[in-house]
């Protein structure tokens, strides 16, 4: 696809340079998705997490990455080598001229090369400098280096999940990186809101442990106002019970595993009612269960006992039920409830087709197309999709140095043998 | 609270996946009107703790709490008969509806964009739903605690052969919410420059899967299943939790390079074991992976969490305390930045509102008010902001539409 098409995008007036290493690819990804023209900067021979699998065809390879291509695509790419003085200066030269500056360094980092904030903003009063690390610019971790697995626990995420008598556990595919990417895009666009009313840029200083309490949010709530620390508890649901009551969540089923809570509210009732409707379509609801007043019952005050006494024949009943059955009947019936799904049922799954939500991206390089997760949302005005596929090590370099800032092809080459870009 | 003053906003929104959107923009200065009904109170208000010390009561809700600071609560009973005029009036005031009904809602209203766009021909307006507007399961409504199954992520949670495990409240709500409230943002930067609104179909499972993109390519081009791995990590060893001094105390560190093991060795002292060859390479590492963790928990057990983190990260080493829900409120780090503003409540009383997990260097951020009790902005919004007579806003309260 020809880069001239995202004008259709919403933010397509603005360019913005992508520093950032994994923690802050989805960021730039974001605004690249919303027609902004992104350009990852690079260090001379491509960013270290190009070594992040899962690989094209498994091959350990920086330019089959599906990681990178997963959160890079709407990027163009150049290579700069920022330790150079030449390089700095380039580098300059490129910021004077951008909207947004993403970058993941450790704070300080930048400083120490004369081109932290004070220095970009004098250069470019306008700018936008959207600063992504584990914990924040300042204060006593700030140079404490993380990866997934430390932010989440720092977050607290992980005091939430896994067995009470096991490790605490993170998700096994990073997530903390894509919360950090996406949550530092509020931070970007805020900061450009203002910018665009006012002609004032600004730093914005984003920390994924800061990020990841909004995703196991509101455990913490139940400390602040009641003095209750929350804690894992395998496949059940607590805090839903003022009772202490826990719901179990997850049930074996013929082929895998339902997500099923007993609910309160109006749709947990609607719920509850046709969940016993359909067990006793089947012949195997029991007479207690199909005499209960779901109007009279209160999620909030109900004990274990009682849900205990709930459970178990709604256990027996799903141990026969496929999870594609399931799936049908939730839809069918209007109850809450979904089958565990793995990546290949959310590829099965009529709804992304019905919304052409997956867009198919060529690799002419690898001969090869792939079926991507298109565009977050539809919007009445102005596309939001992936306008390009994630570019390889200093593929745009030409481009770039060349077609946009002038440069001839020998000064690009020397550049290039001087291990500046 | 500068940066997004003047910016208006309606919600016909419940819950977290709607009023967290209007939330981080609330926090930077729009003004924010939350519209519930007594006839249907916000279900965070009705049925959904912690409530302050366990007793029920519309103006004691935690996650209310959270999710609405700063914001004007007012009442319209949607289901009374001249409730569509005056929630179009409402919306004439306003520059963003959010709403998250279930699909179809809005128009059976009489609210849906293209009505609205009659008042409000530059109206931005997100629909943020389960699975969509449009297509087979549009219809079917559901909480993201278990939308987050039907998008993958509880399938990725777990000990190997195991149960899937639960990934705390509605995960995948709040990454609807971050594209949300970015989708919003985009729409009034395009609006300023073109004049032009926009009508923005947010689908959470779709917003989710965009976390998981590499596997889904994975899938699709390697045929490859991911799963559930506990806490190992294909690229890392050691990578864990490890049992730290004290109850139920765990220290998360992991090893990423041949430099890393180095540095960890020699915070270790150099034990004889980590010189075994069975962990002298990174592959080595992965393939004895079990040994090795058992060797690490041994060590960690004669530190706390802290002490450990502490050490290591001296050291060069990543290492994090696994902070419970308790801890989080005193981490040194978290109070720094300060990520929390203490408010009183008249009915919660102290209550720590959560700030953004951005700090704007020249436009600090709220929240500076608590959340709103219910109906609590009736009179100022709809005298004073909406300009109703007092002989009409009184007729409205008496037909029960204002209630």
């Amino acid at each position: 696809m020809a880069s001239n098409d995202r004008i259709a995008g919403l933010l397509s007036p603005y360019r913005v340079l992508d520093l950032t290493d994994e923690l802050g690819f989805l960021c730039g990804k974001i605004l690249g998705d919303l027609g902004a023209d992104v350009v990852k900067v690079e260090p001379p021979g491509g960013d270290p997490a190009r070594r992040l699998g899962p690989f094209y065809g498994n091959q350990p390879d920086p330019e089959k990455s599906l990681y990178w291509f997963g959160f890079n695509n709407n990027k163009r790419g150049i290579t700069l080598n920022l330790e150079s003085a030449k390089g700095r200066e380039l580098f300059c030269r490129l910021a004077a001229k951008v909207d947004f500056i993403i970058e993941s360094f450790t704070p300080g980092y930048l400083d120490s090369l004369n081109i932290g904030y004070p220095a970009l903003s004098r250069l470019n009063p306008r700018l936008i400098l959207t600063s992504i690390t584990p914990f924040g610019q300042t204060g006593p971790y700030s140079r404490f280096k993380a990866s997934d697995i430390e932010i989440m626990a720092l977050s607290g995420c992980m005091s939430l999940t896994g067995d009470p008598d096991r490790a605490p556990l993170r998700v096994s595919f990073p997530q903390s990186y894509a919360w950090t990417g996406s949550y530092a895009a509020i931070g970007a666009l805020t900061a450009h809101y203002y910018r665009e009313q006012t002609g004032e840029g600004q730093q914005v200083d984003v920390s994924a442990q800061a990020c990841l309490l909004w995703a196991f949010s509101h455990a913490h709530i139940f400390w602040d106002l009641n003095r209750h620390v929350e804690k894992r508890a395998g496949s059940f649901m607590t805090g839903r019970s003022i009772t202490g009551a826990k719901m179990r969540v997850f049930w074996p089923c013929k082929d895998g595993y339902l997500n099923f809570i007993i609910y309160g509210g109006e749709a947990g009732r609607r719920t509850n009612q046709a969940l016993v409707e359909w067990i006793d379509s089947q012949g195997m609801a029991p007479e207690f269960l199909k005499q209960k007043d779901w109007k009279a019952f209160d999620i909030a005050r109900v004990t274990q006992e009682e849900i205990d006494r709930m459970e178990e024949p709604i256990g027996e009943f799903f141990k026969g039920v496929t999870k594609a059955e399931f799936f049908k009947e939730v839809v069918k019936r209007q109850m809450l409830g979904y089958p565990v799904a793995s990546v290949k049922e959310i590829f099965e799954d009529p709804q992304h087709e019905a919304r052409r939500f997956w867009q198919r991206i060529e690799h002419p390089e690898l001969k090869a197309s792939m079926d991507y997760p298109g565009g977050f949302a539809k919007f009445s005005e102005g596309a939001c999709q992936i306008w390009r596929r994630a570019p390889l090590i200093g593929e745009h370099n030409e481009e770039i140095y060349g077609q946009e800032f002038g440069m001839s092809s020998a000064e690009i080459a020397e550049l290039k043998k001087q291990g500046v870009i | 609270m500068e940066s997004l003053k003047g910016v208006k906003i309606v919600e016909f929104a419940a819950f977290a996946a709607g009023p967290a959107v209007g939330k981080h923009l609330a926090d930077h200065g729009a003004t924010v009107v939350h519209i519930e009904s007594k006839v249907r109170p916000d279900g965070f208000r009705a049925h959904y703790p912690p409530y302050k010390d366990n007793i029920h009561g519309l103006n004691r809700s935690g996650l209310f709490a959270l999710c609405n600071n700063d914001k004007l609560d007012i009442s319209l009973n949607l289901k009374a008969p001249k409730a569509t005029e005056l929630a179009k009036k409402i919306v004439s005031w306003s520059d963003v509806v959010i709403e998250n009904f279930s699909p179809g809602t809005m128009a059976r209203l009489g609210l849906d964009y293209e009505n609205l766009t009659k008042v409000k021909p530059d109206l931005i307006m997100l629909s943020s739903s389960n699975l969509g507007q449009n297509g087979p399961h549009a219809h079917h409504a559901g909480f993201g605690s278990q939308l987050s199954s039907l998008a993958g992520f509880t399938h990725l949670t777990g000990y190997p052969g195991g149960s899937p495990q639960i990934l705390y409240g509605p995960y995948i709500d709040y990454i609807a919410v971050a594209y949300g409230a970015v989708a919003i943002l985009a729409a009034l930067d395009y609006r300023r420059r073109t004049g032009r609104g926009n009508y923005i179909d947010a689908a959470q499972y779709e917003t989710g899967l965009q976390y998981l993109a590499p596997i889904l390519l994975d899938y699709k081009v390697n045929e490859t299943l991911a799963s559930r791995n506990a806490n190992r990590d294909p690229h890392a060893a050691p990578h864990g939790a490890y049992a730290c001094k004290g109850d139920d105390s765990w220290c998360a560190i992991s090893v990423h390079s041949e430099s890393e093991w180095q540095a960890l060795r020699n915070a270790m002292g150099n034990p004889p074991w980590s010189a075994d060859p069975r962990f002298a390479s990174p592959a080595a590492r992965k393939r004895n992976e079990d040994a090795l963790d058992s060797h690490m928990s041994e060590w960690t057990r004669g530190f706390s969490a802290r002490e450990l983190m502490e050490k290591l990260q001296a050291a060069g080493v990543r290492a994090g305390v696994v902070n419970t829900m308790k801890d989080i409120y005193t981490d040194p780090q978290l109070a720094q930045r300060p990520q929390w503003i203490e408010l009183e409540h008249p009915e919660i009383g102290k209550m720590h509102y959560q700030r953004p997990p951005f700090i704007l260097g020249r436009t600090p951020p709220g929240p500076s008010k608590r959340d709103p009790l219910f109906a609590e902005h009736n009179e100022y919004f709809y005298r004073q902001l909406l300009g109703l007579s007092e002989q009409e806003y009184n007729r409205l309260v008496e037909e029960k539409v204002i209630y």
